[in-house]
């Protein structure tokens, strides 16, 4: 097999800590290799590295195969087209100008090959996310790449997003392409993985096999072995304290009846674009609605009005936890009394830090800290506020295991006191693990309601059956 | 640990560091510049641009931008001038809060709304004058004149602005929230803050900070004119983003641009006394904001 990368002995500190300690990483053509590692373990790290952003203060990289990222962080440019966004920097020219009509023949084949079904001339802001992050694929491919790094491209896709995506890498590794894939999906990784390099800590701990358990791969990864991966306990429900009655935005969802009591869990279940995050905003007030009431604890609640709604007792941890739900450029104690201001209180703050076992100081700017570290700041600025019902949109996205179980016992412990949550998540796994119900929504409307147990077969069911209207 | 903190201190400070050397360079070339007298000159000469720039630093922190704060001035002080000095200062936050409900409920790009108001403030100030500068009553001129010789008001202003700066932007509710709004608009909305409201209360604060300014200058000068602080405003930005502001917002600090402001007011007095013609002094100052802004740029990286 022929290798196309070697990286021995990397290593790179940034202040006083290092993000990587002596990492070997081999990347072979025709292979995926999974990154596997906590957040903050190294991995991104590692990426910026070969990929050349980051110069590393020792170790070697051997290897002259052209590279391409997929970066978490989605790199096109909103304003401009599909086909725009696929060819940008080497548009197809005609006497110095550019070639629309070839633009426009040859991005067709291009989005075939990630299965996207999209007019290539529509704006990329108008697209999810889900497609806005298959046109950056199809971008990487197009340029020929031999070594593809994808790092975390299925946090934001739904279940048949992600087959699509890991059936593009098989072709891919059948071509000859090296791939780095990085993922907190265990399963995907159980599916698509050549190799495993398992990081922690800036090192690496360990090289598994195509068919290492995930019980392997949590232990290597967290440095202990963690009992059950969805926590749930289930409290007595009390009184409703969040009631949507006939909840109505024209074209976006309709009559959506939702109760949420307090000890309870409800999950929102359903595909990318069924209308879940939409409920979650205009439910919170952050959006308008056409018909029907919000009540929280028996009292209706204004509409369109964020103030309201937090006073009221509703809090919402938003989707894109940068874009939405952090100030970058504050610090992690800035960022925690964004809720609160008025009652500002460092004791506090530093309480609910430590509570929320954030790795990183109070004072430190929140961009320094890792994803799912940015989190639990989102979740703990409402903690501080102490809102009867949460709602949170995708809460674990990017996160990882450990992170991941630190933030449902969160949940539990708010449901043990009363609180109630709805949780709007596209992790099937983590929907119906942590929900005492889950709703699952098809085109705006709620298409069915499943018990504690449903299997994900039944889910996904209810998620792409067509309502007629 | 020490290396850290002391890099770390460093590059927060680029700019003090920046003031320093080039108060180093001028007194060697011209030692002059060291004389007590003029160094309370140096600071003189600070004090409006710098009373205007901790105005808009509030705007900028949060995210936007204030074009007309030269024409406020000019406005509130023309108004003192005809009328007194407080009802100078209620016209400057009145401009202040009419950029505000522009920018958050008119949806204005704030370049646009403030544009916009540099031009009606400006032909407010011609209308109300006549064109002809107006002599400024006891209450104004006493603000630009020596308490005693070595200790001028413009200069005490000028720290107390500096002072009150700094306290609402660490100390406030609305500040904190300045640099939310700044940092992440939608992060903050969803944080439950009525950013539209805010808004307008950080305008009005950048056009009562203007109209003090420009109440200063009158003072200062015995009269309002017509034409008085013409283009301050590009000044006043200059200082804020010397002083390590970003123009995208969340980031940005009283003592930053106070250092911002002296940098700009030492660079204009050291180049009168090494007698710079006044035409290339344009040239040198420019490229200083360049240079500043790009070292900025750099250590960010």
């Amino acid at each position: 097999m022929k290798t196309l990368i070697t990286a021995r002995g990397i290593t790179k500190q940034f202040g006083t800590t290092k993000a990587l300690d002596g990492v070997d990483l081999d990347i072979n053509a025709g292979e995926v290799h999974v990154l596997l590692g906590e957040n903050g373990a190294g991995k991104s790290t590692l990426v910026k590295v070969l990929a050349g952003i980051h110069s590393p203060d020792a170790g070697t990289i051997e290897g002259n195969a052209s590279l391409a990222v997929i970066h978490q962080e989605l790199a096109l440019v909103p304003e401009l087209s599909v086909a725009e966004n696929l060819f940008l920097n080497r548009l197809p020219r005609k006497f110095g100008f550019v070639d629309r009509a070839e633009m426009r023949r040859r991005a067709p084949e291009l989005l075939d090959r990630v299965g996207l079904d999209v007019d290539p001339n529509a704006k990329v802001k108008d697209l999810g996310i889900a497609q806005q992050q298959m046109i950056e694929i199809a971008r990487a491919l197009d340029k020929n790449a031999g070594v593809l790094i994808l790092d975390e491209p299925t946090a934001v896709l739904t279940d048949t997003e992600t087959d699509r995506l890991l059936q593009i890498m098989a072709q891919l590794r059948k071509n000859g392409v090296g791939l780095v894939f990085i993922t907190h999906h265990l399963d995907e990784i159980q599916r698509i993985a050549d190799r495993i390099t398992v990081l922690r800590d800036g090192r690496s701990v360990g090289v598994l096999g195509p068919r290492a358990t995930t019980q392997h791969m949590i232990e290597l990864m967290v440095g202990r072995s963690i009992e059950e991966q969805y926590p749930r306990a289930r409290q007595r429900p009390g009184e409703p304290l969040l009631r949507l009655s006939n909840f109505t935005r024209r074209g976006v969802f309709r009559d959506i009846n939702i109760e949420v009591h307090a000890g309870e869990v409800v999950g929102i279940a359903g595909l990318v674009g069924a209308g879940r995050t939409e409920v979650a905003r205009a439910a919170f007030g952050v959006d308008d609605y056409d018909y029907g009431t919000v009540e929280v604890d028996g009292k209706p609640l204004r509409r369109n009005d964020v103030q309201a709604a937090i006073k009221a007792g509703l809090g919402l941890v938003p989707e894109d936890r940068k874009g939405q739900g952090l100030v970058l450029t504050a610090t992690v104690g800035q960022n925690l009394e964004l809720v609160t201001l008025a009652n500002r209180d460092q004791k506090r703050l530093h309480d609910i830090a430590g509570k929320l076992r954030i790795k990183g100081r109070v004072e430190q700017p929140v961009k320094e800290l890792s994803g799912g570290n940015q989190q639990k700041v989102v979740i703990g600025k409402w903690l501080l506020a102490d809102p009867k019902v949460l709602i949170l949109d995708e809460p674990t996205r990017g996160v990882d295991v450990g992170a991941k179980v630190e933030i449902y016992e969160l949940i539990n412990r708010m449901t043990a006191q009363g609180r109630a949550v709805l949780l709007v998540s596209s992790d099937l796994p983590e929907v119906i693990g942590m929900s005492d119900r889950v709703v699952v929504m098809a085109h705006g409307r709620v298409a069915g309601e499943l018990p504690k147990g449903a299997t994900q077969d039944q889910v996904m069911a209810l998620a792409v059956q067509e309502i007629s209207a | 640990m020490s290396t850290i903190s002391i890099r770390r201190y460093a590059s927060e400070n680029g700019a003090l560091a920046g003031l320093l050397l080039l108060a180093v360079v001028i007194a060697v070339m011209q030692p002059a510049f060291l004389n007590a007298q003029n160094l309370l000159n140096v600071g003189v000469q600070a004090a409006v641009i710098a009373i205007m720039a901790f105005g808009m630093t509030f705007v900028v922190v949060a995210g936007g931008i204030d074009l007309s704060v030269g024409s406020i001035a000019a406005l509130a002080a023309m108004v003192g001038a005809l009328t007194a000095g407080p009802l100078g200062l209620v016209v400057g936050a009145l401009c202040g809060l009419v950029n505000g409900a522009l920018v958050s409920y008119g949806k204005l790009p704030p370049f646009i709304a403030t544009l916009a108001m540099l031009s009606v403030a400006r032909g407010l100030t011609l209308v109300f004058s006549e064109g002809q500068p107006h002599e400024t009553d006891a209450v104004v001129t006493f603000l630009g004149s020596n308490l005693t010789p070595s200790l001028p008001l413009p200069l005490l202003l000028m720290l107390a602005f500096f002072g009150i700066t700094g306290l609402i932007l660490t100390r406030t509710n609305l500040g904190r929230r300045m640099y939310a709004i700044g940092g992440n608009e939608e992060a903050a909305k969803l944080s439950g803050i009525d950013v539209r409201k805010q808004k307008l209360w950080i305008y009005a604060l950048s056009g009562l900070f203007a109209a003090a300014a420009g109440l200063v200058l009158a003072g200062r000068l015995g009269s309002a004119g017509p034409q008085a602080a013409v283009g301050y405003e590009l000044d006043a930005i200059a200082a804020v983003v010397i002083g390590g502001a970003s123009l995208s917002g969340g980031v940005g600090r009283a003592t930053g641009t106070l250092v911002g402001a002296l940098v700009l007011a030492v660079l204009r007095n050291g180049l009168n006394l090494l007698q710079v013609p006044p035409f290339w002094q344009q040239v040198v100052i420019g490229a200083v904001i360049a240079l500043a802004a790009l070292l900025d740029s750099l250590r960010r990286r």
